[in-house]
């Protein structure tokens, strides 16, 4: 099911656990399929000197979370704020269609992570909630079918391109 | 490589017994048994030999009331839609329960589209579908009931002789999924007083592609397939022989060692409940301790997710399944946890243990030291096992 790179990632999980004085934290959850990411982030000189990672997840979600924390050890914030979910995929050589949009969320946590890190060098406080935002397998305004990954309308019951059905339960 | 078959409700092991008569069946080459020539007669009499044996396994009051399909899902495809068919001049009105498997919830799905109403009964906490609740279901438009004899996630059995005591007052078909339960319990259908019952071959050790449905005699139901008048007119094209022809031999097996097979599953059983908490704690055992199948345990491993479980357990040659909505690649937890009050998460780290006749105490030694420190490390992973340690 899934490729040499990606249980590579998963069997040996690189970066795993927290930074208690972390510079900055971002939570990603998806009240769907129950996966998910925390990222921590130690910033020194606006580069990332240390990241690492929690997940509650898959396979796909732990391998993810791993790769995300490869990419981003040693960018500056600059360069990180560029890495998307898509080159996590990409790095990991390719992910199975119906864990493209349910489990790569890292670079979401990370986003959120370097948020928080930005806030917090501005003196902006923000309540720990507004920091979780909910992932509905969407992207800003894009719904996606989960197994062919074409973009659906929101309300959409059955996937036009599989013809997978999207809201039946089980 | 040996594996240590922990996903019994997926693949059960064939039987010796099997094999030789599938062996001997292919060496013997037999013709078409719906061939009037004395060759095509020597296979329907093995034909005949086979149904006789299926009906002696499962007590049905004649061979006749037997009919070979393709498995599980034919025989319930056809149960269903076979009975919605024939029957719809007299009503529209399904009754289900909320934990069926896919087999009968798209197969009730497909029949909405096309005009009949469907009513699913909810179970309790203990996974059981309450009797009281079918008979209140019932209308004068109900022309079929469906409530599977026992979960295949859970292991949960259903109260199919009460209920069918309910449907026979009412003058309403009632058909059970029993494809999990042919084989790990005595099954009866005088007993049980069902109309239908589905049964699949790989459930008592025969081939997988191989099963039946019971469809008891002056049972109003179409075909589903048609074409040729093979199965008394009741499923058109020509017999999977060989495939039979195991199926037979299995169900002569099954019915002389079920008590023994039973006795030693329910061993293993009590011992896997006995040694969990020995090796992990947080966790819900969701199998009815009181009326479930011996040969299933289903339990709900707090704070990790089931597909890394099962991947990591895979990698110490452990099979076992999960019911997570990640591993079944649909988008939602089980219907079938979420209706017995698991939270999501919680149903996300379900795992479906299923075994043998031939699993030892040593595999479940084995798999408890392996389980143990898979659910470490993912716990040590996990952001809500720490969130849980913290608050």
């Amino acid at each position: 099911m899934y490729n040499k790179v990606v249980m590579d990632h998963f069997r040996n999980p690189r970066n795993v656990g927290v930074i208690d004085d972390a510079s900055g934290q971002g939570e990603v959850g998806n009240p769907l399929c129950g996966d998910m990411m925390t990222i921590y982030l130690k910033v020194d000189d606006d580069r990332i000197s240390d990241i690492k990672f929690q997940t509650f997840g898959c396979g796909s979600a732990i391998a993810v979370s791993s790769m995300l924390t490869e990419i981003a050890m040693g960018k500056t914030i600059e360069e990180a704020k560029n890495i998307t979910n898509k080159d996590v995929a990409k790095a990991l050589e390719g992910l199975p269609k119906n864990k493209l949009h349910c489990s790569n969320l890292g670079a979401d946590a990370l986003q959120l992570a370097i948020q928080d890190y930005e806030d917090r060098k501005a003196g902006k406080v923000r309540p720990r909630e507004s920091r979780s935002e909910a992932h509905e397998h969407s992207h800003g305004e894009q719904c996606y079918c989960p197994y062919c990954d074409i973009e659906l309308e929101e309300s959409t019951e059955f996937c036009e391109a599989c013809q997978h059905s999207l809201t039946e339960e089980h | 490589m040996s594996v240590i078959n922990l996903d019994h409700i997926s693949y059960k092991p064939m039987l010796p017994e099997v094999k030789a008569a599938m062996i001997d069946a292919i060496d013997k080459d037999y013709f078409n048994p719906a061939s009037q020539h004395k060759s095509g007669e020597m296979a329907a009499e093995i034909l005949q030999s086979c149904r006789e044996d299926v009906a002696r396994f499962l007590n049905a009051a004649n061979p006749k009331e037997i009919v070979f399909t393709s498995g599980g899902t034919e025989s319930v495809n056809h149960a269903i839609k076979g009975v919605a068919l024939a029957n719809a001049k007299k009503g529209k009105h399904i009754v289900i329960s909320n934990i069926e498997h896919n087999a009968v919830i798209r197969s009730v799905k497909r029949l909405k589209s096309m005009g009949y109403k469907v009513t699913s009964i909810e179970v309790d906490e203990s996974g059981r579908v309450n009797p009281q609740d079918v008979a209140n279901a019932i209308t004068d438009e109900t022309i079929l009931v469906s409530i599977m004899h026992s979960n295949n996630e859970t292991g949960t059995i259903l109260p199919i002789e009460e209920i069918a005591k309910i449907t026979r007052e009412r003058k309403v078909l009632f058909h059970t999924d029993a494809v999990d339960s042919v084989g790990v319990v005595p099954i009866d259908v005088q007993a049980l007083g069902v109309d239908l019952l589905s049964f699949a071959a790989n459930s008592f050790h025969g081939p997988p592609g191989v099963g039946g449905l019971y469809v008891r005699r002056g049972t109003r139901i179409f075909p589903i397939l048609d074409g040729g008048v093979q199965e008394h007119n009741k499923r058109a094209g020509t017999e999977n022989l060989i495939g039979i022809i195991g199926m037979g031999a299995a169900a002569k097996v099954a019915l002389e060692k079920l008590p023994t097979w039973y006795e030693h599953c329910l061993r293993i059983q009590n011992k896997l409940v006995a040694d969990l908490p020995k090796v992990i704690d947080e966790y819900i055992i969701n199998t009815n301790p009181e009326h479930s199948l011996p040969n299933m345990l289903s339990v709900s491993v707090r704070y990790i997710e089931g597909e890394s479980v099962m991947l990591m357990l895979d990698d110490d040659d452990i099979a076992v399944s999960t019911r997570s909505a990640c591993a079944t690649g649909s988008l939602r937890a089980s219907h079938v946890l979420i209706s017995i009050g698991l939270s999501h998460a919680d149903a996300q780290g379900t795992l479906v243990l299923s075994f043998g006749k031939d699993t030892t105490e040593e595999d479940i030694d084995q798999f408890m030291s392996s389980l143990k420190n898979v659910v470490t490390t993912l716990r040590d992973i996990s952001p809500l096992y720490r969130k849980r340690a913290a608050s």
